[in-house]
């Protein structure tokens, strides 16, 4: 069993160390920075650090008026309510084409007990689809430190950075170095590939275990890149293991499994067959309970991987 | 006579806010703070003012309720339960994934009238619902809780202008002034002084309470419910936490159950003592 840790607390930790060398950086938060942890950098930097109260719409005008002023921002608050934002960001940030880092938390099943109205599973799709956006889900907390510099060193435009409130497993070792669109390949295999987002790579490798039991070799590559998309690793995959499976914390409409679908079918088609939340709200309950109550837990992806490998069932329901 | 249904009302709160207790105890988490805050003043509304029976949860004549701070759902859930909406022994399943009682409040429990959870969107809510009671020629009273950190929503704003403009007499907001939100005070992370001035001058009839008074509690929901010539906010001046001694005015509890079996009992034993 790995050791888990928290990529919000990573986050800020590290944004408050990034904002020691890069006097540039300023960050703003709509009264979640103790949740998202950009209190972290609040205490350290009081005058570049901006609570905008309960108005997620005025952050994100505001973050656009300071990045066009030369200033680098991040802003934070829980990935569900950044997409009320939605108009503010197409029109005034990615219009634009800001300097602006849009570091979301509590994304996805896993905020757990709060339940439905915060488990947002569509979020990585809507910003997927805003031009000049470009999208990142970390796996763990060393990717999370590492997109961080990414983004500080390398990057002028607007990105969206999909983080949670559980600690994930730690998959990478610590000298790893996230590489713009580039995916991870954390087992090989030659029968078929899990493409996973997120705390799903270590669900599919623990579900690439139990495949090995049932004689099937499963690839499992960490897709932390949504967009730009993996695209030489997607095709690689189809021609060498010929199946492709694709899980996620997300809806399978407009996540990974929809990404992953696009490039096969204009590339190289191949079955896909996706593990994710089926068009549904989630529900409040523990969030490893949650994985087994909407299908997307390890048997989940044990049970679809067989399916796939053996192409039963390509027409019918997959969930 | 009136002294006596206080001292019942306060009973009833005493019952709401143990469940509260209980069912964030359980859950390991939830918004007890908030939830307290506003005991008094759900307790008044559903055991006195408004016109709602357990019976016949969706009759269209029925008076309505919009938690627009849906985190403060142990609050309105045991209100519910102990009104007779269901079952109070369903409580302790709260925020659990066999159970029906979402985190954030949620729409398929009876006697909710919306799911909320993400804030600023209730009071839309009740100018809609307020709107199609005029058109159906009913006079129903909607009521919208608000957070006063919730407030800073622009939407609660726009919402605000469309209640003016349509002369809604029958929405009647209610405003938890607990001063605190999830990162602290409100006066430090969006101050606003005036309160009822800005209201006023967005065109609504203001009254101002102590939100734990039952008799200001009393005589502003039936001056609201009577007054015609437009929608009607009343700020309640409450303390987060009411109740519950080491919860009170920390923003520590906004979101988090009693942190041990001895907080948890140390609650209990506070909601047990004499009623003042
Ligand atoms: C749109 C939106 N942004 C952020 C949150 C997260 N959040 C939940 S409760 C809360 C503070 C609410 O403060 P207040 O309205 O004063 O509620 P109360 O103190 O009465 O509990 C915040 C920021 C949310 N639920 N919705």
């Amino acid at each position: 069993m790995n050791k888990t840790e928290s990529l919000r607390e990573a986050y800020g930790e590290k944004i408050r160390e990034i904002g020691q060398r890069n006097r540039d950086v300023v960050v703003m938060d709509a009264d979640l920075s103790s949740s998202t942890k950009t209190a972290i950098f609040g205490k350290e930097f009081p005058e570049r650090f901006f609570n905008m109260g309960i108005s997620e719409q005025s952050m994100i005008t505001a973050a656009a008026g300071l990045a066009l002023s030369g200033k680098k921002v991040f802003a934070s608050t829980f990935a569900v309510f950044l997409t009320r934002t939605y108009e503010q960001l197409r029109q005034s940030v990615c219009y634009n084409n800001l300097d602006v880092k849009l570091v979301v938390t509590h994304a996805g099943l896993t905020v757990g007990e709060d339940g439905a109205t915060h488990q947002i599973v569509e979020d990585v799709g809507i910003m997927s689809g805003l031009p000049n956006m470009k999208v990142i889900v970390p796996v763990d907390s060393i990717e999370t430190r590492s997109v961080l510099d990414f983004l500080v060193e390398k990057t002028k435009t607007p990105y969206y950075v999909r983080l949670t409130r559980e600690k994930f497993p730690v998959l990478n070792q610590p000298d790893y170095m996230y590489k713009p669109g580039k995916s991870v390949t954390f087992k090989d295999g030659s029968d078929i590939t899990i493409f996973g987002m997120g705390v799903m790579v270590s669900y599919a490798l623990d579900a690439a275990k139990e495949l090995k039991n049932r004689g099937i070799d499963a690839r499992v590559v960490n897709m932390s890149s949504i967009k730009p998309v993996d695209r030489y690793e997607i095709v690689k995959a189809a021609r060498e293991t010929g199946r492709i499976v694709t899980v996620e914390e997300h809806s399978i409409f407009n996540g990974l499994g929809s990404r992953v679908a696009e490039v096969t079918s204009e590339e190289y088609p191949v079955p896909v067959f996706r593990v994710g939340m089926q068009d549904t709200f989630g529900k409040s309950g523990k969030s490893w309970e949650l994985f087994d109550y909407f299908h997307i837990g390890v048997n989940d992806i044990v049970r679809t991987s067989e399916q796939c490998f053996r192409e039963e069932k390509r027409y019918e329901n997959i969930s | 006579m009136e002294q006596q249904n206080i001292a019942e009302l306060k009973k009833i709160a005493r019952i709401i806010r143990k469940h509260v207790i209980e069912m964030v105890y359980e859950a390991k988490s939830g918004h007890p703070g908030g939830s307290l805050s506003i005991t008094d003043i759900l307790t008044v509304l559903y055991f006195r003012e408004m016109n709602i029976d357990p019976a016949d949860p969706n009759n269209p004549e029925r008076d309505r309720l919009i938690m627009s701070k849906g985190h403060a759902s142990p609050g309105l859930y045991a209100t519910l339960a102990v009104k007779g909406f269901f079952p109070e022994d369903l409580l302790t399943g709260f925020r659990k994934i066999n159970s029906k009682l979402e985190g954030h409040v949620h729409r398929g429990i009876p006697g909710v009238e919306a799911s909320t959870g993400s804030l600023g969107q209730g009071l839309g809510i009740g100018v809609g619902m307020c709107l199609a009671g005029r058109l159906d020629n009913r006079d129903y009273k909607v009521f919208v809780i608000l957070g006063d950190g919730e407030i800073e929503e622009g939407n609660i704003w726009e919402s605000l202008m469309a209640g003016n403009k349509y002369r809604l007499s029958n929405l009647i907001a209610i405003l938890d002034r607990n001063e605190i939100q999830l990162d602290g005070f409100t006066r430090d992370i969006m101050p606003m002084p005036d309160l009822s001035e800005r209201f006023r001058s967005f065109g609504w009839n203001v009254l101002e309470i102590d939100g734990h008074n039952y008799e200001e509690i009393i005589s502003s929901i039936e001056t609201a419910k009577k007054h015609k010539d437009g929608p009607t906010i009343i700020i309640a001046n409450t303390v987060k936490g009411k109740g519950v001694s080491y919860m009170e005015h920390n923003p520590k509890y906004h979101g988090a159950p009693p942190a041990s079996q001895e907080e948890y009992e140390r609650a209990i034993a506070d909601l047990s003592g004499d009623l003042q």
